[in-house]
């Protein structure tokens, strides 16, 4: 209570080592900035028409979305992100809590609760939830890290991971939901469980997933919305229901195909004339691809992969346990989603709506990601200051 | 509320080789991820490429057709008889209408109320081209005040996807003149396009429908353009320009229709019907052709009761449907009817000529054959009368013709009696000059008609065992068929057109030794490009080959002549004051006598050329118009007067013969 932990920072000696020029990972940085930018400049072609009378509807507001995340970042990456360690319990409250009021009174978009329509955005708990829970979880692991090994404490995580998880899945929202369980693992992965556990996992997800899609359904009872289950499958056989669950695939594929090796730009029809569904959030690969072609894509893949390489080696750069498997989680949802995301825009996995990482229009997911990045900052920030305290000096 | 942290729970952790190992395993698989979506990609966007390009261009991409300015229908002297002019039109574009029902029910009330019609009919009319022909515009009213557009378009916000613009509309500006030869045009819709002859045209276009308009229809339609419009996933149209092919406009079609004769044969047929109505007959419908015999080219046709085919060029109302159709009546006038090549009649006594042929030609008897002595002659058990009961004696051929005397056909028709299947001597030269069988003539919709012989009355007797519906009395043929035959009454079916065929075909052989031609008739002339330049001429088809004896046939000739001319003729009193020196006219009255109804009056003439005029045939016949002297005749002198320049006059006749 008597102390602001910003002040406790800039109090204690935090010397400036040499070599270490700038507070922040310029690449990781560069990665997240190129993304915004191809995010507005995406969504500038390809939302012109959707809202009649303003063409820059959708860029406007990403844009400030981005400015807000952009700040937000800079301002957490100054954090010692180890103290929230200490707040583990209010902040996995704090997620529940989210989680059950939107599902609570929340308004229903495209027959889904997910968000709580606020003034400036409409607020998504399941997406911010994605950081409390990786935060959460990290400090759990992180108070029994001495027993690692033990059956219970797999359990425990990743039954504390589950609830909300089964709680985003009932809003309906199921990418978010899996989005959870893969950070649960990735978390667990980093901090050294045994691989046993993980195939003990892997098993009764198997058979998890073979109840909710094969066996339920035969004796009547559906865990999943029709919709869901039809979206999950359909990629495999895009086809032969152009009309349903598979249209929006097959208009997808028709999209980034169309787009060739340099794109559409201003000729682009596809993602313009609406036959892509949701062209600016969950299929805004196509339409990256159709309006920048096969150069637009890669270089988007590009920065990608260096936001995923910076945070691997963030992981390794962090000066204690808690922020490694808080970079662990981070890494594990971003490439849930970007692989998720963008596999589904070229037709070869399902359709489960979660949000490209900082292209797909949307406050929460924007802010969620922008706070993601702001950790990694901030364990690279104190895993280079510890680092120069003790006269090593990490190059990257 | 933030504790110091405690050193023992979060250590630094160096990083171990466990950690080292599960980092390199996530860097792999995220390797192997981006690996996998990178020839995702290169597989959809550099190798499959084109193939998803063009599902993406059928995606976006509809073709609109732009329509043609139809081609000219000409007179021979080059007056229009149909053109194509340019309207103000207000139309709709059903994609860019509002969405909600609300909005749009409220829009077609005012377009309703600007447009002077109901709002009822705004949404049918939008209905039916919305089926007929996706995305195109939909025209809800033509001919539009400047006013009306002006309010339209000054108020667009009010009238979203309504626009009010020129179109080309079929324009016949002579209205109802030769309005069933013209025919009429309407948009193709789907179901027509079926029909093989407009397979090749897109569905929507202005088609002929019948008449000229659908015979030619391949030369006046000319070449739609096309422009293609953008649509997104809705199906509404973008404003994107995209590239537009201009229409080639129709060519033109000129006509063998003489203008001012074809108005002079209009007025003259409705003066006969004046003609018959007071002399106390029901008359309403006839027909008139006038031809050139010696090579079928139709001078005049037409047609009464008649209509505007300009009516179909608009939006048509429930009560031009309603008097088009008949509204109900077990008789309906049908003005779209063409009677002259659809109407099927007896002809009364203009087949005699035919009669006299075939018993000159078959040997049955001699120019100086004298018979038909009496009031009355007995066939069978009956005895058989002229009409009127008149005794014109025993006569020659030539005479029995001057004076059409039935008893003397009545003997001939049984003389020529055949029980073979395919009918005597009679049947055979009624085929022969061209009866029975379609002429050919370049227009849709003829009727072939019928030569009553043994055979058909054996098939009708057979259908009416079947069906018991009346269409015979299941006697066998016997010569009292053949008698009626003989003097074109009963079963015989024929029309105008037919009849103007054999008197052309026997006025071309009398011209050439008893060598000559059943001409085929036609209307078209030459097809000539929109800047009037002749592109091709249209041939006349070159007719069968016929051969009489010349000496028969200038008896019957004479025998025409003198029913025309001589004290005594049937229609000499018609032809009262005409200069038969000049122009010797050959003609025969006809009377057909109907079941239930007044008689059908005929006139058939030929007239040979002049100097300045070609030769002509006039065929009149007007359904219950009484004796053919009295009102068919008079049409036919009426027309010759404008052929040959004359001072017209009209003779009504007083010769009551069959």
């Amino acid at each position: 209570m008597n102390l602001s932990p910003i002040q406790t920072l800039e109090e204690e000696p935090v010397a400036v080592p040499r070599g270490l020029v700038l507070p922040f990972d310029p690449l990781l940085l560069l990665s997240v900035i190129g993304l915004g930018a191809a995010s507005l400049l995406t969504l500038g072609g390809a939302t012109r028409n959707d809202v009649p009378g303003s063409p820059h509807y959708y860029v406007e507001r990403q844009a400030i979305y981005l400015g807000v995340g952009l700040v937000l970042m800079l301002v957490i990456s100054r954090i010692d992100y180890s103290r929230l360690r200490e707040l583990k319990y209010g902040i996995y409250c704090a997620l529940i809590f989210s989680i059950v009021v939107v599902l609570g009174v929340g308004s229903s978009a495209n027959g889904s609760q997910r968000a709580i329509n606020l003034p400036l955005f409409s607020f998504q708990g399941s997406e911010l939830g994605k950081d409390l829970l990786i935060v959460s979880l990290s400090a759990f692991v992180v108070d029994r890290s001495r027993r690692l090994r033990e059956r219970e404490t797999t359990a425990r995580i990743m039954l504390l991971a589950l609830v909300p998880a089964l709680f985003v899945i009932a809003q309906p929202d199921l990418g978010s939901g899996l989005v959870y369980v893969a950070i649960a693992f990735a978390v667990l992965f980093v901090a050294g469980c045994p691989w046993q556990h993980f195939l003990a996992l892997l098993t009764l997800g198997a058979v998890a997933i073979a109840l909710v899609l094969v066996a339920a359904p035969a004796v009547g009872v559906h865990v999943l919305k029709p919709y869901q289950t039809q979206r999950l499958t359909a990629f495999l056989h895009p086809s032969s229901d152009p009309q349903e669950a598979g249209y929006q695939q097959l208009e997808s594929k028709i999209a980034i195909g169309s787009g060739g090796k340099t794109g559409r730009g201003a000729n682009a029809t596809q993602t313009k004339l609406e036959f892509v569904p949701e062209h600016g959030t969950d299929f805004i690969f196509a339409a990256v691809g159709e309006l920048y072609g096969f150069v637009g894509a890669s270089i988007v893949l590009s920065l990608y992969a260096l936001l995923i390489w910076r945070a691997l080696r963030i992981l390794t750069l962090s000066k204690n346990m808690f922020g490694t498997l808080v970079a662990g989680g981070i890494i594990a949802m971003l490439m849930f989603q970007i692989f998720v995301n963008v596999g589904m825009a070229v037709g070869i996995m399902p359709i489960t709506g979660v949000t490209l990482p900082l292209l797909s229009y949307g406050g929460s997911s924007v802010i969620t990601i922008a706070i993601a990045v702001g950790l990694l900052q901030s364990i690279y920030l104190q895993g280079r200051s510890a680092a120069a305290l003790k006269g090593r000096v990490l190059r990257f | 509320m933030i504790d110091p942290i405690h050193p023992s729970d979060d250590r630094r952790v160096p990083v171990s080789p466990q950690l080292a190992f599960r980092v390199a395993i996530m860097g792999g698989v995220a390797l192997i991820l981006f690996a996998i979506i990178f020839f995702r990609l290169w597989y959809l966007q550099v190798l499959s490429s084109s193939q998803y390009t063009q599902l993406a261009a059928q995606n976006v991409t509809r073709e609109l057709p732009i329509a043609a300015p139809r081609g000219s229908i000409l007179a021979r002297g080059g007056q229009t008889l149909a053109g194509t002019e340019s309207t103000a039109a207000v139309q709709v574009n059903p994609s860019k209408l509002p969405t909600s029902p609300a909005a749009r029910t409220a829009l077609y009330r005012r377009l309703a109320w600007v447009l002077q019609i109901k709002s009822r009919d705004v949404n049918a009319l939008i209905k039916q081209g919305e089926a007929t022909l996706p995305y195109a515009n939909v025209t809800i009213a033509t001919d539009v005040s400047q006013a009306q557009r002006d309010y339209i378009l000054e108020r667009a916000q009010d009238f979203p996807g309504v626009t009010a613009q020129p179109i080309y509309v079929r324009d016949y500006p002579l209205n109802d003149l030769a309005a069933q030869v013209l025919g009429t045009v309407g948009v193709l819709n789907k179901f027509d396009q079926q029909q093989s002859r407009y397979r090749s045209v897109q569905a929507g276009t202005i088609v002929g429908q019948s008449g000229v308009e659908a015979a030619y229809d391949r030369y006046l339609r000319g070449i739609p353009g096309e422009q293609q419009v953008e649509v997104n996933a809705f199906g509404r149209a973008q404003p994107t320009p995209l590239p537009e092919i201009q229409p080639t406009p129709g060519d033109e079609v000129r006509l063998t229709l003489d203008l001012p004769l074809e108005e002079e044969g209009e007025k003259a047929l409705q003066q006969g019907i004046g003609l018959a109505q007071s002399n106390g007959n029901p008359a309403s419908r006839g027909a008139f052709v006038a031809m050139n015999p010696l090579n079928g080219e139709v001078l005049a046709m037409g047609s009464a009761p008649t209509f505007d085919p300009n009516i179909f060029t608009h939006p048509l109302t429930p009560a031009q449907v309603k008097a088009l159709d008949g509204g109900g009546n077990d008789n309906p006038p049908a003005p779209q009817l063409n009677r002259a090549i659809q109407g099927l009649y007896p002809t009364g006594s203009t087949f005699k000529p035919i009669t006299a042929m075939a018993g000159l030609e078959a040997g049955l008897i001699t120019p100086e054959t004298t018979m038909g002595g009496g009031s009355c002659v007995t066939i069978g058990n009956e005895c058989l009368h002229n009409s009127g009961e008149v005794n014109d004696g025993s006569l020659d051929l030539e005479n029995a013709l001057r004076v059409s005397e039935d008893t003397y056909f009545y003997l001939l028709g049984a003389m020529e009696n055949s029980q073979n299947p395919r009918g005597g001597v009679l049947q055979k030269m009624a085929h022969y000059l061209g009866l029975g069988e379609l002429t050919g003539v370049d227009l849709p919709g003829e009727e072939p008609g019928n030569i009553p012989d043994p055979a058909w009355r054996a098939k009708v007797d057979r259908e009416e065992a079947i069906c018991k519906c009346g269409v015979a009395d299941g006697r066998p043929w016997s010569v009292g068929d053949n008698v009626n035959l003989a003097t074109g009454q009963g079963d015989l079916q024929a029309t105008p057109l037919q009849m103007a065929v054999v008197y052309s075909s026997l006025a071309d052989a009398y011209r050439n030794d008893g060598y000559g031609r059943v001409p085929v008739p036609h209307l078209g002339l030459e097809i000539d490009n929109p800047q009037g330049q002749l592109i091709q001429r249209i041939a006349s088809p070159p007719g069968r080959h016929i051969h009489l004896n010349e000496g028969d046939l200038s008896v019957v000739m004479d025998g025409l002549h003198m029913a025309a001319s001589a004290p005594g003729g049937t229609s000499s009193d018609v032809w009262t004051g005409w200069n038969q020196d000049a122009v010797p006219v050959y003609g025969k009255t006809g009377t057909a006598v109907r079941n239930g109804q007044s008689d059908q009056a005929w006139y058939c003439c030929y007239l040979p050329g002049t100097a300045t005029r070609s030769p002509i045939v006039i065929v009149v016949t007007i359904e219950q118009g009484g004796f053919g002297d009295q009102s068919a005749a008079p049409v036919a002198r009426l027309m010759a007067s404008e052929w040959y320049g004359v001072q017209e006059k009209l003779v009504a006749g007083t010769s009551a013969t069959l």
